[in-house]
């Protein structure tokens, strides 16, 4: 408010550092359009590897004009250096000239300020007080005279460490949060565009020549779209069984790339391979079609691409008298075969089961007639009862014991009804009746 | 005179209808297979005991879901791919990609209720996939009027009571179902009592009992049928 007070043009922006912090590692990978490695590296910086990429654009000085200009174009400002350490870019990025290039580190950090060593500002005073102003002056101290100075000091900030890993004596590996691809293809675009289609078929081509040269696969494939404004956006498709076969890949991207937020437009799409696997070069049949267990693998595939992979199971059998337990969602591939169809077991089971109101209850025997829904049915033929205890080592203490009827009504609908608990089993009230099961 | 002097389902003066030969509801074709009430397990009974051997693709809207249950694998002893899904057009489409398949030896949905989704164009493609694929294609319609289709077969099918169990006489016994053929190409309707042979695994046709014809209404044969 004083501030306010003294200039009322004034602009204010409440500190956000969490979102801050969100924004720079979304960045980070943003920028991984120009090397395969970033991290976000304190408050204000991204650490890319850039090794062995600069020749795609055109040397480094030119690569470096491209990523300061890429960044402009999102209405970010960046100071850039090329170093071959971590240490020593970190140094010419902040203290350096712009867009400074270096192939030998300690020439270039010679004459910075001993602020490039990130260190902390008590170790920065002594250093002051020591009268050691600049790197050169550091670097021409004898190496024990350090030791014994810093030997209490943290790594992070001992002069010495920080000296070593900026001069590339001591190693500091690059820790990316998600590792480069294997495989991947890249299409870099003149002009912003919205829709990723048109290159999608090109890209799959090239990515599936890629690993069929390695006799390699994928699970999952991603395709993400770096846009002009500092973010990327990602669709993922999963596969039940590897493949590289690009005309069933791009079918299922099918409907999902109109999810995709363009926002200002994109100019580079990669679409890399995750889940890598060993896959052989299969022989296809002389008709030219795919085995049948690809075949299944890749129904499995589209289904779960359109509609999700939680729709889509294979019932397996289970060793249990519950019934609702009695079979359980198996992995669509299974290859397990089902067991014979039991006759007195229904081919439809409600979950949960259904209520009912009995209106003449029989002590031991199945209801004469019963409501459903407002529905009076009344019982012709039943068979029972089949007692099913419940599993103690499931259920919770004080579950009721279930005895199940199977039963015909008089205009021939079978139906499977249990009455839950017995009358004096001291497990709560009168026991209650349930619609579980429909017969064929 | 040829030998056949009356088509099929046609009565001449005074006789039961002649029963046309049973059909085949394993073919490589569209059908359609309408429940008649609720809580009855005909349909899907008689289109599981149709289905050949292999793997099933099943899939099923939220509907018939919660109102007709899941399919349950003791009871069904079918390998079976279930796919769980929400609305009737998400079925139609899965049935689509399944008959492109040629892992499957099936593919039956399940719709509930009245599907605008379920156009005429939409049953036609279904039914030309199903014979390109040469896959039998079931659309099991709970609670619904048959409406224009392009189902190469439409059944109706209602539980009757079940056959007598030898062992037990009060206990039910192996489901029978009247089946109604309501609609097919190339054969009149006519209607069925059908049986699941489960030691052949095969289903029974034979011709519904005569008392039950008697004590309907005398309309002409052909105007019952929907």
């Amino acid at each position: 408010m004083d501030s306010r007070a003294i200039c009322p043009a004034l602009h204010i922006e409440p500190a956000e550092p969490e979102r801050d912090a969100a924004r720079l590692a979304r960045l980070a990978f943003w920028a991984r359009r120009w090397g395969p490695y970033s991290t976000p590296d304190g408050d204000d910086g991204i650490i890319l590897d850039t090794t062995g990429a600069a020749h795609l654009f055109g040397g480094e000085a030119a690569m470096l004009a491209e990523i300061q200009a890429g960044f402009a174009r999102a209405g970010l400002t960046a100071r850039l250096a090329l170093a071959p350490t971590r240490g020593a870019a970190w140094a010419l990025a902040r203290f350096g000239p712009e867009r400074a290039i270096c192939t030998d580190p300690l020439p270039a950090l010679a004459p910075l300020p001993v602020a490039g060593l990130r260190l902390s500002g008590e170790t920065l005073l002594l250093l002051r007080r020591l009268g050691l102003k600049t790197i050169g002056d550091l670097a021409a101290i004898p190496r024990l005279s350090l030791m014994r100075r810093f030997a209490r000091a943290e790594p992070q900030d001992n002069p010495l460490v920080r000296l070593d890993q900026a001069l590339g004596r001591a190693a500091e590996p690059l820790d990316a949060p998600e590792p480069a691809p294997e495989f991947a293809a890249e299409a870099r675009l003149a002009e912003p565009v919205m829709d990723p289609s048109d290159w999608l078929p090109g890209l799959l081509a090239d990515l599936c020549a890629q690993m069929a040269a390695a006799d390699r696969g994928c699970r999952r494939l991603c395709l993400s779209v770096f846009r002009v404004d500092g973010e990327r956006r990602d669709i993922r498709v999963a596969m039940a069984a590897p493949t590289r076969d690009p005309g069933h890949l791009l079918r299922l991207f099918d409907g999902r790339l109109e999810r995709l937020d363009p926002g200002y437009g994109f100019d580079l799409i990669r679409l890399a391979a995750e889940a890598v696997e060993p896959l052989a070069q299969a022989q296809p049949g002389l008709d030219g079609a795919a085995p049948t267990g690809l075949a299944l693998a890749r129904l499995v595939d589209r289904l779960a691409a359109r509609f999700g992979a939680q729709t889509i199971s294979r019932p397996l059998p289970r060793e249990s008298h519950v019934p609702e337990r009695a079979e359980a969602p198996g992995p669509p591939l299974a290859a397990t075969p089902a067991p014979p169809a039991r006759p007195d077991r229904p081919i439809r089971l409600l979950n949960p089961p259904e209520e009912i109101r009995v209106l003449y209850a029989i002590p031991e025997g199945p209801p004469a007639q019963f409501v459903w829904r407002r529905q009076t049915l009344r019982v012709a033929r039943h068979a029972g009862p089949e007692r099913i205890a419940p599993e103690w080592w499931h259920d919770r203490p004080g579950t009721r014991l279930r005895d199940y009827f199977r039963i015909e009504d008089d205009s021939g609908l079978r139906l499977w009804i249990y009455r839950e608990g017995l009358v004096h089993d001291g497990r709560g009230g009168a026991p209650r009746w349930f619609l579980h099961g429909i017969f064929a | 005179m040829s030998a056949r002097p009356f088509p099929f389902g046609v009565a001449p003066f005074g006789r039961a209808p002649v029963p046309a030969p049973p059909p085949q509801p394993a073919a490589p074709i569209l059908s359609e297979a309408f429940g008649t009430r609720p809580l009855a397990g005909a349909a899907p009974g008689f289109v599981l005991a149709a289905l050949p051997p292999g793997l099933v693709l099943w899939a099923q809207d939220r509907l018939s879901r919660a109102e007709f249950g899941a399919p349950f694998l003791p009871g069904m002893g079918r390998d079976l791919l279930r796919l769980d899904l929400t609305r009737p057009a998400d079925v139609l489409s899965a049935l689509e990609d399944g008959l492109q398949s040629r892992a499957l030896a099936a593919v039956v949905g399940e719709i509930h209720g009245p599907a605008p989704a379920l156009s005429f164009t939409a049953s036609r493609r279904l039914a030309l996939r199903a014979e390109a694929a040469g896959l039998p294609c079931w659309l099991i319609r709970h609670a619904a009027r048959p409406e224009p289709s392009a189902a190469r077969m439409r059944w109706r099918l209602a539980p009757l009571p079940s056959v007598p169990d030898p062992d037990d006489p009060q206990a039910p016994g192996e489901p029978r179902w009247l089946a109604e053929l309501f609609r097919a190409r190339g054969r009149p309707s006519s209607t069925w009592v059908v049986r699941h042979d489960r030691a052949a695994d095969r289903l029974d046709f034979s011709a519904p009992p005569r008392d039950r014809e008697l004590a309907e209404p005398r309309d002409a044969p052909g105007r019952r049928m929907a």
